[in-house]
């Protein structure tokens, strides 16, 4: 098992490098001279600025030279410095991240706690209206851009039912402590996580309900069902778990897209992540703050993709043995 | 082919998606016709809406635009970047997939890492970067979704042709002498074509939704009227004037949900083995 890890961190290890040279040759290949975006960034442009740049970034450097010291910053978590916002990079994603961690975990929990249900209860009562219904939601979740439900959502939620609030983190000037700031944060949370979850809640309902469908019918339910086992019993512990198996891969694979479209869940809620964050730097094309932001993501993306596979690891020891 | 069709219509969400995505191709290609006029020229007073005028059945937008000229040049849009992008993604998916599969060892090791890590990094997040640095013109809008999107479809191939590479047709060319080319050419890929038409139905879909987010985020072609941009341009209106986020939105989500049925339906045809299994 520890060889197992020790060699999905050797590669997530060199995925992340990968990702920073990717990177660095964006940068170079971005239209026009690095250090005139930098001073366009920053609102001066004369050209006593722009060699003073140049030099202080080692612009005038070899291109090797300058792709080490980039990869040797961004290893120390320095990941460059944003004029638009007169502070380093690093420091403004890791003020934010905190905001997109709690948002997508809570998404990534709700999509699966209610995909797997929904699609438990579409195979068990597969072709009955229930199921229709099901399935009929799952491929309508399927369908719909997350930005616009993400929309809808706030005007019905927020402005026209006023159930919830519908912008921000929490409620500004109320100065909540304690329990009654978790309450206020929460409430903020419901419509921004639901909506980003939505999309991964109809693939998780279609997938469970298919591989639920395709466990029920291997040789060793039917051996179970000859034992005499009870129908739940047989459902919860011989079809469910191994039915969970191909949902744990996906999940480990939907991660990264979660982070993705945190981008546009942020920006309708004016929720305060990194999504929103790049989304800022995008119209002030803030550079660094993009590439950052893209690097933490890929990051925070290879690391749920660690626990996936430590976990499949662990329900699944057959894996261990592949790799 | 009738076959095919017959089994194709077997499906009735795949005919309802077939009779939708007919509907959105009559409107793309009627738009030049039935709306001469720029989709971005004033016509009205603004937020003019729905069903109030005569000739606006939808009304304008903030800046007093036909809401309906849009709506049809904006299916011309999102159904040329849905298809480019995917024929560019085949075109890139395909023969890393087929050279990965067919040649096996060392060969499939690298072009299998090299797509693994291109399947790892957050694609929507990519595909931002890509057009943030360069400009978001059409072209390049297509190429950062074809970049996003080929994965899968390099896994698809080697799949398939790791499992057609050993059978006895390609044995028996090999045998006649033909080149390893013209093997893959000829005799692998046309096998492994079903399961790539059904997965190219699907990737058109989450395409449309991509470019739709990106205009969304101001990523788009400036110069083209997209469905996505319109929801953008209308979200700081949201409360005064829901419906011109609310419209295009659903036309997206029926463009999408078409293209989504007509995949299943294809993959009932294309894949009658597996229906069986499944149904």
């Amino acid at each position: 098992m520890l060889g197992f890890i020790a060699a999905r961190l050797v590669k997530a290890v060199f995925i992340l490098l990968a990702i920073l040279v990717l990177n660095f040759v964006l940068i170079h290949a971005a239209p026009g001279d690095p250090a005139a975006v930098m001073a366009g960034e920053a609102g001066a442009a004369d050209e006593k600025f722009l060699q003073d740049l140049r030099e202080r970034f080692g612009l005038d450097q070899p291109f090797h030279v300058q792709l080490w010291n980039y990869m040797k910053g961004a290893i120390q978590l320095d990941l460059g410095f944003s004029y638009r916002q007169q502070m380093p990079v690093a420091e403004l994603i890791w003020d934010r991240l905190p905001a997109t961690l709690l948002l997508t975990a809570t998404a990534f929990v709700i999509s699966i706690v209610f995909g797997v249900a929904a699609g438990v209860l579409a195979a068990q009562t597969q072709g009955t209206w229930w199921d229709t219904l099901i399935s009929t939601l799952a491929l309508i979740f399927y369908a719909t851009p997350l930005f616009w439900v993400a929309l809808m959502a706030s005007l019905l939620f927020s402005v026209w039912l006023g159930w919830l609030p519908g912008f921000g983190y929490q409620t500004i000037g109320a100065n909540y402590t304690g329990i009654d700031r978790m309450l206020d944060i929460g409430k903020h949370l419901i419509l921004p996580a639901t909506t980003l979850g939505l999309f991964f809640t109809a693939i998780y309902m279609r997938m469970t309900r298919a591989s639920m469908l395709e466990v029920s019918r291997l040789d060793f339910v039917k051996t179970a069902r000859a034992k005499g086992l009870r129908n739940s019993v047989i459902q919860r512990r011989h079809v469910l778990r191994n039915a969970l198996l191909p949902v744990i891969t996906l999940a480990g694979l939907q991660a990264g897209q979660i982070v993705g479209g945190a981008v546009l869940t942020e920006t309708v809620f004016a929720w305060p992540g990194i999504g929103r964050l790049m989304f800022e730097a995008i119209s002030q094309r803030d550079y660094n703050v993009i590439l950052g932001v893209f690097f933490i993501s890929a990051a925070m993306v290879l690391l749920f993709n660690l626990i996936t596979d430590i976990l499949y690891g662990i329900v699944d020891p057959r894996i261990r043995l592949t790799k | 082919m009738s076959a095919f069709w017959s089994r194709f219509c077997q499906n009735r969400g795949a005919v309802i998606g077939l009779i939708i995505l007919t509907i959105v191709i009559i409107c793309a290609v009627a738009a030049p016709f039935l709306f001469p006029r720029s989709p971005w020229s004033m016509v009205q007073r603004p937020f003019l809406p729905p069903f109030e005028m005569d000739g606006l059945p939808l009304g304008t937008d903030a800046l007093g635009r036909d809401v309906l000229s849009g709506l049809f040049h904006g299916a011309r849009v999102s159904l040329l970047v849905g298809l480019v992008s995917t024929v560019v993604a085949l075109a890139i998916g395909i023969p890393i997939g087929a050279l990965a599969g067919y040649y096996g060892g060392m060969v499939d090791d690298a072009l299998m890492r090299f797509t693994e890590f291109f399947q790892t990094i957050p694609s929507f997040a990519l595909a931002i970067v890509l057009l943030a640095i360069f400009q978001p013109t059409l072209s390049y809008v297509i190429l950062a979704i074809a970049i996003v999107s080929w994965p899968p479809v390099a896994r698809l191939v080697r799949g398939e042709v790791l499992s057609l590479r050993n059978r006895e047709f390609v044995e028996a060319a090999t045998l006649s002498g033909q080149s390893n080319l013209r093997i893959i050419l000829q005799q692998v890929l046309p096998n492994a074509l079903p399961p790539i038409i059904v997965l190219a139905s699907l990737m058109v879909a989450t395409a449309i939704l991509l470019e739709s987010s990106l205009s969304f985020l101001g990523l788009g072609d400036p110069n083209v009227m997209s469905w996505g941009y319109m929801i953008g341009a209308a979200r700081t209106v949201l409360r005064t004037a829901w419906w011109l986020s609310f419209i295009p939105g659903l036309a997206i989500l029926l463009t999408v949900l078409s293209l989504n049925l007509i995949g299943e339906g294809l993959n009932d045809a294309l894949n009658p083995r597996l229906r069986k299994r499944t149904s």
